[in-house]
C-alpha cells in the first residue's frame, strides 16, 4: 500500500482499522466530531464536522495562520532533548486541534498516530487550543501494525486553555515489543481552565518515555492527570505528570495506577511545584508487583515554594493482598480469576472529565485491552 | 443425612497446635450454634472448612455431602455449595459490592440483586467498592447479603453481630434465620444475643482444640455467663450429647 495515495480513512485496510478500533478510533465516524490519522509520516485525513471546531493536519494550520507565532513551539521547548530536535527538523506533520470562543465538542475529537512500516520514525506535532469558554475534547489513539518492527514514535503536544475554558485529552497507547515511544507534552492553562489528561497504557513496549507537564498560570487554573499503566513482558516504563501552580487558587491533582508484570520495569513520576500561596496539590500512586522479576519505581516530589499551601501525596505499592485474593475464591474463583479480578478493579479510574458517553465507551476499551492483556 | 462430618481433625498453623483431633457433624437443616473463647480456634476451624491453603490439616478427614473434601481446593468446595461470611471481611478496590455479588451468583438478576439489597438495607452500597471504608455493621450487612446471592446449601457465618447495633442484629439474625430455615449452618457468636432471631437446637464450645460441650444454646450461653469457659472445661454435664 502507497500510503501518500489514501486519501480518506475508509480506504485503509482493516488490519489498520481494526488496530486503530482499540485506542477507540471509529472510522464511520458516528459520536465523533472530526478525525485525524496519521499513517507513519503521512497526513490521511483531518477534517473536522462540527462548526466552530478545527482540525487541520499542522502543515495547512501553519500556513494558514501565519506560522502559529504565538503556540508553534511556545509550550514545548524545540531543544529540550534529541528527540525533540528530531521532530523540529522534519517537516510539519501532526494536527491542529481549535475550538472557537464558547464553542463545546458535541461528541470528541478523534486522532489516531499509527506506524505500520519496520524501522520507522514517526514524528508527530500536534498544537491544540481551547478559545475562551470553549470545551474541546479529545481521544487519541496510539499503535502500530505488527510489521512495525523496531519503529519509534515521536510526538509533540502542545496545548493551550483559554480562560475558562477546557480540555479533556484521552490517550490510548497499544504498542509492542519492539516499538519505543517518546510523546512529550506541555499544557497552559489560562484563569478558570481546565485540563484534564488520562492516559491508558496495557500492551507491551520496549521503551515508553512520558512527563506531560501543565502550567497553571491563570486563577483559579484546574489540572487533573490520570493514568493506568500495565507493564507487560520487557517493558520499560518511566511515566510521569508534573503540574507548575503559578496563579492564586490553582489544583492539580495526578492519579496513577500501575502494575508491573513479569520482568516490566515502571518508573511512576509525579512532580507538583506551588510557586504562589493558596495552591493545591495532590500525588497519588498505586502499585502492584506481580513477579520477582517485575520492579517499580514511585517517585512523587512535591516543592513548596511559599507558606500556606497543601500539598500532599500518597503512595503505595506492593503485591496483591492473598486475603483479597482468598476473599474471592471463597465466593467461587479459583486463583487466577481472583488475581486477574483484583487487577482488573485495582486498575479501574474513574475517569474525570469525561463526558458521560466517552467515559463509557473509555471503560469499555480499557476492559476489552484488560482482557486482552491478562 | 449428615451434611458435614468432621473426623479427628488436626492442624497445625504456624507451629501452633489450634486443632487437635476434633470431631463435629451437622445434619441437613440444621442449625449450629459455635461458641468459644477469643483465640480459641473458631475461626480456624470455618477456614479450615473451607479449605484455606494455609489452614491444611495436618490428619482428620472433612466430609461434606458423603464426600471427603479434606484436600479439595476451595472454588471446588464452593462449588459444592459451601459458603463463608467473614469476621473481617477484606475491602477491596475497584471490586463494587454488586460485582462481588456477580461473583457469588453470575447469572443474579438486577431485579434479585436490588430486592436481597433491600432486604438489608444495602441498597446504597451496591455501587461502592466491596467493604471499603464500610462501617463494622455495614461490612457484616454485605456479609449476609453475598451470601443471600450465593445460596450456599452449608454456610458458616463467622460473628455475623459483633459490632452490630441491636437493631440490626434482629435484622440480620431473622434474614439469617429465614435463609438457615431451609439451609445448613453454623453460627459463631460471642453475645447471644442473635439467638433470640436464630433458632438453633444445639451449641457446640470449641476450647483448647475441641468440642468440649454441647447442648441447648441458651442453656450453655447461661453457663458461661455464670460461671465462665474454665468452668465449662471441668463440667462433665453436658459432655458430647451426640
Ligand atoms: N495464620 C495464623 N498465623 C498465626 N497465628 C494464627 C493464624 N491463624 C490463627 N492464629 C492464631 O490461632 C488462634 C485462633 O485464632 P482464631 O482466629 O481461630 O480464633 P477465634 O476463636 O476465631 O477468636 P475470636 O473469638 O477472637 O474471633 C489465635 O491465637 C490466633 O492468633
Ligand atoms: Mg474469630
Amino acid at each position: 500500500m502507497v500510503e501518500e495515495n489514501i486519501k480518506d480513512i475508509n480506504e485503509l485496510s482493516p488490519e489498520i482499522l481494526d488496530r486503530a478500533a482499540l485506542t477507540g478510533i471509529d472510522p464511520q465516524e458516528k459520536e465523533r466530531s472530526g478525525t485525524f490519522f496519521q499513517l507513519n509520516n503521512s497526513v490521511i485525513c483531518s477534517r473536522s464536522k462540527q462548526e466552530g471546531i478545527e482540525a487541520l493536519d499542522l502543515e495547512t494550520a501553519l500556513k494558514k495562520y501565519d506560522g502559529l507565532k504565538e503556540y508553534y513551539w511556545k509550550a514545548v521547548d524545540p531543544n529540550k532533548d534529541e528527540y525533540t530536535k528530531m521532530v523540529k527538523d522534519a517537516p510539519p506533520k501532526g494536527y491542529f486541534f481549535r475550538s472557537l470562543p464558547g464553542v463545546e465538542t458535541i461528541f470528541p475529537l478523534q486522532s489516531c498516530l499509527f506506524m505500520e512500516q519496520k524501522g520507522i520514525i514517526q514524528k508527530v506535532h500536534n498544537i491544540i487550543i481551547a478559545e475562551e469558554g470553549s470545551h474541546l475534547h479529545i481521544i487519541t489513539g496510539c499503535t502500530v501494525s505488527p510489521k512495525a518492527q523496531g519503529s519509534m514514535h515521536i510526538g509533540i503536544s502542545e496545548f493551550f486553555v483559554k480562560k475558562n475554558a477546557s480540555i479533556t485529552f484521552t490517550m490510548i497507547h497499544n504498542w509492542a515489543e519492539e516499538v519505543e515511544a517518546r510523546p512529550r507534552s506541555v499544557a497552559y492553562v489560562e484563569e478558570g481552565g481546565t485540563f484534564i489528561n488520562n492516559y491508558i497504557c496495557m500492551r507491551p513496549v520496549k521503551m515508553l518515555q512520558l512527563y506531560p507537564t501543565v502550567h497553571l498560570i491563570g486563577k483559579g487554573a484546574r489540572t487533573v492527570g490520570s493514568s493506568v499503566i500495565l507493564g507487560k513482558k520487557n517493558s520499560v516504563i518511566d511515566a510521569g505528570f508534573r503540574a507548575i501552580l503559578k496563579a492564586e487558587g490553582t489544583s492539580a491533582e495526578s492519579i496513577a495506577r500501575v502494575v508491573a508484570e513479569d520482568e516490566s520495569k515502571i518508573y511512576s513520576r509525579g512532580h507538583m511545584v506551588g510557586e504562589v500561596p493558596n495552591v493545591k496539590a495532590h500525588l497519588e500512586c498505586r502499585g502492584l508487583v506481580l513477579s520477582p522479576k517485575a520492579y517499580i519505581y514511585a517517585v512523587p516530589e512535591l516543592e513548596a515554594k511559599q507558606v500556606n499551601l497543601e500539598m500532599s501525596h500518597e503512595a503505595a505499592v506492593g503485591k496483591i493482598a492473598e486475603k483479597e485474593i482468598l476473599y474471592l475464591m471463597s465466593r467461587g474463583l479459583s486463583e487466577e480469576e481472583a488475581t486477574s479480578a483484583i487487577i482488573r478493579g485495582f486498575l479501574k479510574v474513574d475517569l474525570t472529565g469525561l463526558p458521560p458517553k466517552l467515559q463509557a465507551e473509555v471503560k469499555a476499551l480499557t476492559e476489552k485491552e484488560l482482557k486482552n492483556a491478562l | 443425612m449428615e451434611i458435614l462430618k468432621i473426623e479427628n481433625l488436626w492442624l497445625e498453623v504456624e507451629g501452633k497446635q489450634l486443632l487437635k483431633g476434633l470431631n463435629l457433624v451437622v445434619h441437613e437443616g440444621e442449625k449450629t450454634v459455635l461458641l468459644g473463647p477469643n483465640g480459641s480456634g473458631k475461626s480456624t476451624l470455618l477456614y479450615t472448612l473451607m479449605g484455606f491453603p494455609n489452614y491444611k490439616p495436618k490428619s482428620g478427614k472433612i466430609i461434606f455431602k458423603g464426600q471427603d473434601i479434606t484436600n479439595l481446593p476451595m472454588h471446588e468446595r464452593v462449588k459444592l455449595g459451601m459458603g463463608l461470611a467473614f469476621q473481617n471481611p477484606p475491602a477491596i478496590r475497584g471490586i463494587k459490592l454488586s460485582e462481588m455479588l456477580q461473583v457469588c451468583r453470575k447469572d443474579i438478576s438486577v431485579e434479585e440483586t436490588a430486592t436481597i439489597a433491600k432486604l438489608l438495607n444495602m441498597e446504597g452500597f451496591l455501587d461502592r467498592d466491596v467493604n471499603l471504608n464500610f462501617s463494622g455493621g455495614e461490612a457484616k450487612r454485605a456479609e449476609l447479603l453475598q451470601i443471600l446471592a450465593q445460596k450456599p446449601e452449608f454456610v458458616m457465618f463467622d460473628e455475623p453481630d459483633s459490632g452490630v447495633d441491636i437493631e440490626n442484629v434482629e435484622l440480620i439474625g431473622k434474614q439469617i434465620e429465614a435463609f438457615l430455615s431451609n439451609h445448613s449452618g453454623i453460627v459463631i457468636t460471642h453475645q447471644g444475643y442473635i439467638l433470640n432471631f436464630i433458632k438453633a437446637a444445639r451449641a457446640c464450645i470449641l476450647y483448647d482444640g475441641n468440642i468440649i460441650c454441647s447442648g441447648n444454646p441458651l442453656d450453655i450461653l447461661e453457663d458461661i455467663r455464670v460461671r465462665g469457659y474454665e468452668q465449662c472445661v471441668k463440667c462433665n454435664l453436658r459432655k458430647r450429647d451426640e
